[in-house]
């Protein structure tokens, strides 16, 4: 019988190792703090880790980023007053920043399969600068390649024993893509609920995405 | 200079929301584009975030907060009847794909060729803000953007010939909504399309760098 559930925080996140690239979820609402507080007690160190933002003074993020474990953060913006842009200032942090649009895509593309693309956003700045480009269709273009994952960290609304999710209102950000494009996604779900209860139809993200899900009720 | 009454934050927003027809799919981005939206009450414009959202609503109130529904900001929202829910690659796809009929975004400066700086002070700035505004930029069917017409602090323009802070995008602005004027941007320059009661031509052109056409 399927059955992703797992019993424990501990087990959720045993087997992150050492230099592994960590995708975490969420835009406020949507991000899985008790996974990140997991993946900070597990002691997985040299981690890149992939988010919209840097977050702030506190916070999951700011608790994740303030154990060391952190390496190189992938995000689209970093506030200089911030845990991250005190860590990046200070040398402890290597910092990648990505246009908001070419993050989710770079990670959606992973998720398909997609060896690469090439996107307008940003072609003509400064982070273009000693990247390769191209003129499309009249438009100069960016090249850009996937950001695949070992681990994504998911946020649910609801979860049934296949792993298939709900996400709620505009929880759902990041959640469907970053499921994708990861070896190994792991969920943490308000609610479980019994296999059938969420209409096919209604589905955000298929269980065949999923490998782990733990409940933490709200 | 002294009968002049510049525009406020929320007279710039009501001067855009004035020139936005029913039916549109608007972005707002952060600072005074997202007081458009509080200006545009007797018809229907469907307003996007960049976060999944398609139709938000008004502001909720203290007992209505749902921490679940949050629009580019984080901030509390509600959706109007009709609105949809989509994920983050889908919600860029929308702001990439040339399917927003407008977006209104803030800006450092604007050049009269329609580049657009507004994310960093300096290419050497030792964290970046980057955020959506640049797929935003380049993917909206129009860009049109709300700003003060000068520095605050010593008053240098922002209507530049060219623009001194990192791009955000390059020849994206159709039209600058400022607190003293309305202009367009064109294959000449930029046109001037309206100006606030008592403002000469010769003090806007004085207040703005590239030279302007009149029409």
């Amino acid at each position: 019988m399927i059955d992703k559930f797992v019993p424990s925080l501990a087990l959720a996140v045993a087997g992150i190792q050492d230099g592994a690239t960590v995708l975490a979820a969420g835009f406020g609402p949507g991000t899985p703090a008790t996974l990140m507080r997991g993946l900070a007690e597990q002691g997985a160190r040299d981690l890149t880790l992939v988010m919209n933002a840097g977050g702030r003074d506190e916070g999951p993020i700011a608790d994740l980023l303030s154990t060391g474990h952190i390496r190189n953060l992938i995000c689209s913006f970093v506030r200089a007053d911030s845990v991250a842009g005190r860590l990046f200032a200070k040398g402890d942090l290597e910092l990648e920043i990505v246009p908001q649009g070419t993050l989710a895509e770079r990670i959606r593309a992973a998720g398909a399969g997609v060896q690469a693309f090439y996107t307008p956003t940003a072609a003509d700045t400064i982070l273009a600068e000693g990247r390769e480009t191209r003129t499309i269709n009249g438009r100069l273009c960016l090249l850009e390649y996937p950001i695949f994952a070992d681990v994504a960290l998911i946020d649910a609304w609801q979860a049934d024993r296949f792993g298939n999710l709900t996400h709620r209102d505009s929880a759902r950000n990041f959640n469907p893509i970053m499921a994708m494009a990861a070896k190994t996604t792991i969920v943490q779900t308000a609610h479980v609920v019994d296999l059938g209860a969420i209409q096919p139809e209604h589905v955000h993200t298929a269980g065949v995405f999923v490998q782990r899900v733990l409940h933490v009720p709200v | 200079m002294s009968d002049i009454r510049p525009l406020d934050r929320d007279g710039i927003a009501a001067r855009i929301a004035r020139d936005i027809p029913e039916g549109w799919f608007v972005n707002l981005g952060i600072g005074i584009p997202t007081k458009v939206s509080d200006f545009v009450q007797d018809r229907e414009v469907i307003f996007h975030a960049e976060n999944g959202v398609i139709g938000i609503g008004p502001a909720p109130s203290e007992e209505n907060i749902n921490p679940y529904l949050v629009n580019a900001g984080v901030q509390h929202i509600t959706l109007i009847t009709g609105a949809a829910l989509v994920h983050h690659a889908d919600s860029f796809a929308i702001a990439r794909g040339g399917h927003l009929d407008l977006c209104v975004l803030g800006a450092f400066e604007v050049a009269a060729n329609g580049d657009i700086a507004n994310w960093a002070h300096s290419a050497h700035e030792p964290t970046k803000q980057v955020g959506g505004a640049m797929d935003l930029a380049v993917g909206a069917k129009r860009l049109w953007v709300a700003m003060e017409h000068n520095n605050k602090r010593g008053g240098g323009p922002r209507l530049r010939t060219t623009c001194s802070y990192p791009l955000t995008a390059k020849g994206v602005v159709q039209r600058v909504y400022t607190d003293i004027a309305v202009l367009e941007v064109t294959p000449d320059g930029f046109a001037v399309l309206d100006m606030v009661p008592g403002l000469t031509r010769e003090t806007l052109q004085s207040r703005t760098e590239a030279p302007l056409i009149w029409r």
